[in-house]
């Protein structure tokens, strides 16, 4: 007997474990891959998969083969023009393998690398893997609130299907204990009687029989205790309980003053994307707030944030007010993870710095999980550099900073502020 | 005008249709008295022939990474175009299971019943390579355990452990293979039975006389140097799972499934160019006696001769498509040229085949299918008309010559040794290296030396370096593999190459 069978709507993707295991294999060359790519993508594809090439040397497997040498005779098709006992040339390099002129065409592409494409989130994981973001993660229940059921012990009333069977027996069984205890300990005296009464010597047959009687209506009581009453029934209780979930907010903060060319923006932006997709890998919901400043500060949309050009001095601590404002405002630090991403040129009025320093030290950082600044300027640090290098050496846990001077710093700085450090677990606890 | 009996006349496939094919091919292949097993055709999408390409074709099989490349592999071509998926893949399993892709038309999909569910299938269930070395009603059940066996030792001894035993064990896979049935062990009671026979000859010869002579040192010293194993082994991965030293239970057993797979598949390795060329020839004579009988319209059998004509062509070996002998072609050749020398032969043919000229071709077909694997069949059957047709011709590179030498063509005095270097070619034996255990020091370092014994001075890759390392693993004691040439029995051989794991301090000793 044959039979058709449709299985295409079988479950795809039955190689996936071995496709993991593959990447957990080669997880080293691939993530040099990562690491390369990240440094030249530009600024809006940073988000996408990712070409691997790992050398195929290493991903093979390798097997007991003949060498070259010795004696080889193949049998080839397509004969022309020889005849017996034609002598060639061995020919060089290449079609080498003394197996004659005809393998050199598949030895060709042996020899590339194995080349393939992983998706997006593994670019991601691939990416970020072993960084962590500094400080504990805050869980708080949110507005829009999710439930889960949990099993919360027995209650006398439910729906029927969940009824808690050795719950209600339980109950049942101590109920009729309960009720019949004083007929049943009665009964088993007067069967006790009526024995004795039958072994005596002359049986005393009213007595008898007026024992069975009382016998039988006892009987007839503890018969009549029900096996199963409405109170016994015991049901499973569940209650629901609202999940905290993780949230976060990232303060994008950007000098967008004269000197800040489109160059050095493009460098912030980077920086800015690679830490908000790393917010987004560990927190389940995150805001991102955009501050540019030049003399006053102001909260714009993304699209301006990057894009509009404005001219003028620089004063860097009315950004760092207006971040202090919508944090109080909208962002209370008891629920909300907040980070802080500065970006800058290194200008500032001169005068301001400390104004900075003052703000972050004594209205910010104690309520921040994370601030991290980058000075992008191939040039000499600045007032507003050596102010911040003073406030990470008080509040190193929470504040990092770091000079950026060519796109291909980006990563490698980013990594360096997030590295996971060892042994440092819960440092971020006191905040 | 329009002939009602057409089975179809589109190139959309239904089941239906599929069904009806099934049954009529069925019909005709009886007629052909192909005995197959039975059917289960499923139809399969193109991501999931990549699935079943990328685990050899294995319905299920276990988790490893070198099925990941694989799959990786053939995903990256296919999607670059470089490639196309086979139309089929059929497993040796009872019942017979063939994959259809949903993207063929019914023209392929009539093309892969005909190729598939009757041409492999009579074959894995005719030829005495498949019937002696694989059992199809267990496979499945078998893949179906040793998966299992091997998730659960995942969950239990980590996947890392298992992952490393699988690729050692995949390293020696081509030598976990017995090419000679061993003997049933016998029962408990046999052995008893056996060992009180001996006794009671032994002691009917009893000799008091014997028992005076003195014992010299010398046969002493000799016993106790008693090489162990006492014959050399060639299936490496079964000398490993029985006598290494350190592997746990479940470490065997792994050693164990590899080398059933193995096995499973060394008949397959063994017959891919009669194989292929049987089914290649039952599609074609299927189809064309479905033309023959009015079954299916020009359109369908132009469109299933230009996808033959593909599939059996034989580029030369000069041009940039040449890739080897291709088994489609030259076996579809061979097994169509015993029909033609059965039925017309020629005087070459009567001179050269006088067992098969003017018999009936039906006969001598299922003859050469069911005793012979690729070398016997090339020796058997190749015919001076095809050598010539192919223009065969065969190249010798010998490292003791500055040339290479053309040895034979296609002319008289060529066609014996051509047919011999062909079949040559298709002996698994010659294509890879002859790998044996010569001995284990089971009383000392229990170290295991391995011996290569050369065949036409041929030496050893260097890859059998990594390869030794697995072997390392696996026998956990130092293991020492010499390259050697063939040498009567007793004589000490002097290695031309040693490969040593873990390196020997000083190479020189």
């Amino acid at each position: 007997m044959n039979y058709v069978i449709d299985r295409r709507l079988n479950g795809k993707q039955k190689s996936l474990v071995n496709r993991q295991r593959f990447l957990e294999r080669y997880r080293k060359q691939i993530k040099q891959s990562v690491e390369k790519a990240v440094g030249e993508r530009s600024i809006t594809d940073i988000n996408k998969g990712e070409r691997i090439s790992i050398p195929r040397k290493d991903t093979d497997e390798p097997v007991f083969r003949h060498g070259k040498g010795g004696f080889q005779e193949q049998v080839l098709p397509g004969n022309k023009e020889f005849i017996s006992g034609d002598r060639f040339k061995r020919p060089q390099g290449g079609g080498g393998q003394g197996s004659g002129p005809g393998q050199a065409s598949d030895s060709g592409e042996g020899m590339d690398d194995f080349v393939f494409e992983i998706s997006q989130s593994e670019f991601l994981d691939f990416m970020f893997e072993d960084l962590e973001l500094p400080n504990l993660v805050k869980r708080h229940l949110m507005g829009d609130v999710e439930y889960k059921t949990h099993r919360a012990g027995f209650a006398d009333v439910g729906n029927p299907g969940q009824v808690n069977i050795v719950r209600s027996m339980r109950s049942a069984s101590a109920r009729r204990m309960a009720l019949g205890g004083k007929d049943r300990r009665k009964l088993r005296e007067l069967e006790a009687e009526l024995q004795e009464l039958a072994r005596s010597p002359v049986p005393d047959h009213e007595q008898q029989q007026q024992l069975e009687e009382e016998i039988h209506r006892l009987k007839g009581r503890l018969k009549r205790i029900p096996w199963l009453d409405d109170f016994d029934l015991k049901y499973n209780l569940h209650v629901k309980q609202p999940v905290p979930r993780s949230q976060a907010v990232m303060f994008c903060l950007m000098d967008v003053s004269g000197s800040m060319t489109q160059g050095i923006k493009d460098i912030a932006k980077r920086f800015f994307i690679l830490l908000y997709l790393f917010l987004q890998r560990n927190y389940e919901h995150t805001d991102v707030v955009f501050i540019r400043h030049h003399t006053s500060a102001k909260e714009v949309d993304e699209q301006e944030f990057f894009y509009s050009r404005e001219t003028g001095g620089t004063i860097v601590s009315s950004a760092l007010k207006l971040m202090q404002e919508i944090v109080d405002k909208r962002y209370p630090p008891a629920q909300w993870n907040i980070y802080g991403a500065q970006a800058s040129d290194g200008d500032n009025w001169n005068d301001d710095s400390s104004n900075c320093s003052r703000i972050l030290s004594n209205d910010l950082l104690d309520k921040v999980q994370h601030f991290s600044y980058i000075e992008i300027t191939e040039q000499d640090h600045q007032s507003l550099w050596h102010e911040y290098q003073q406030i990470q050496a008080h509040f190193s846990d929470v504040f990092a900073m770091q000079n950026i001077r060519t796109a291909a710093d980006i990563y490698p700085v980013f990594r360096e502020l997030f590295q996971r450090k060892l042994g440092q677990d819960g440092v971020g606890a006191a905040v | 005008m329009t002939d009602k009996n057409y089975i179809s006349t589109g190139s959309e496939w239904t089941f239906e249709l599929i069904e009806r094919y099934d049954q009529e091919i069925g019909k005709i292949a009886k007629e052909y008295q192909l005995d197959t097993y039975p059917n289960q055709i499923e139809i399969i999408s193109s991501e999931q022939m990549m699935d079943a390409y990328a685990s050899a074709g294995m319905p299920l099989g276990y988790h490893h990474w070198s099925y990941g490349k694989q799959f990786i592999n053939v995903e990256q071509s296919y999607r670059r175009g470089q490639m196309g998926l086979a139309y089929e893949i059929v497993i040796n399993s009872n019942p017979c299971i063939a994959y259809l892709m949903e993207e063929n038309s019914m023209t392929m999909q009539a093309l892969v019943i005909a190729h598939a569910s009757y041409g492999h299938n009579s074959f894995f269930k005719g030829n005495y390579m498949f019937r002696s070395w694989t059992d199809a009603d267990s496979i499945i059940d078998y893949l179906l355990f040793a998966k299992n066996y091997i998730a659960d030792c995942e969950q239990r001894y980590g996947i890392s452990a298992v992952e490393d035993l699988l690729d050692s064990c995949h390293a020696l896979m081509n030598y976990g293979v017995d090419r000679y049935r061993r003997p049933y062990p016998i029962s408990a009671a046999e052995e008893a039975n056996r060992q009180k026979e001996r006794e009671a000859l032994l002691q009917k010869q009893v000799n008091e006389l014997w028992r005076t002579i003195p014992e010299s040192d010398k046969d002493k010293q000799f016993e106790s140097a008693a090489r162990f194993p006492s014959e050399p082994q060639e299936n490496l991965l079964y000398f490993i799972e029985k006598h290494a030293p350190l592997l746990e239970p479940w470490q065997r057993e792994v050693v164990r499934i590899v080398r059933k797979t193995a096995q499973y598949f060394y008949p397959q390795r063994q017959t891919q160019l009669m194989n292929e060329g049987w089914a290649t020839f039952w599609h074609y004579t299927l189809l064309n006696t479905l033309y023959d009988r009015g079954l299916v319209n020009d359109g369908f059998m132009l469109e299933f001769l230009q996808s033959h004509s593909g599939v059996v062509m034989q580029p030369a070996f000069d041009t940039p498509y040449y890739n080897g002998i291709n088994p489609y072609a030259l076996g579809f050749a061979m097994m169509s040229d015993i029909r033609r020398i059965s039925e017309t032969p020629s005087d070459e043919d009567r001179y050269w085949f006088p067992e098969l000229a003017g018999r009936d071709w039906l006969e001598n077909l299922h003859l050469a299918m069911r005793d012979f694997k690729d070398e016997s069949f090339v020796l058997q059957y190749l015919s001076p008309k095809l050598m010539r047709d192919f223009k065969l011709f065969s190249l010798v590179d010998d490292d003791k010559d500055s040339e290479l030498e053309i040895s034979a063509i296609h002319d008289e005095t060529g066609y014996q040794s051509l047919r011999e270097a062909l079949g040559n070619q298709y002996n698994l034996q010659n294509r890879e290296p002859n790998i044996q255990v010569y001995s284990a020091d089971v009383r000392g370092d229990r170290s295991l030396t391995l011996h290569h014994i050369r065949h036409e001075r041929k030496p050893l890759d260097e890859s059998a370096e990594e390869v030794l390392k697995h072997v390392h693993r696996l026998w956990g004691f130092p293991v020492k593999l010499l390259s050697v040439e063939p040498q009567a029995s007793g004589v000490c051989p002097i290695p031309l190459q040693q490969f040593d794991c873990p390196k020997s301090q000083n190479p020189d000793t």
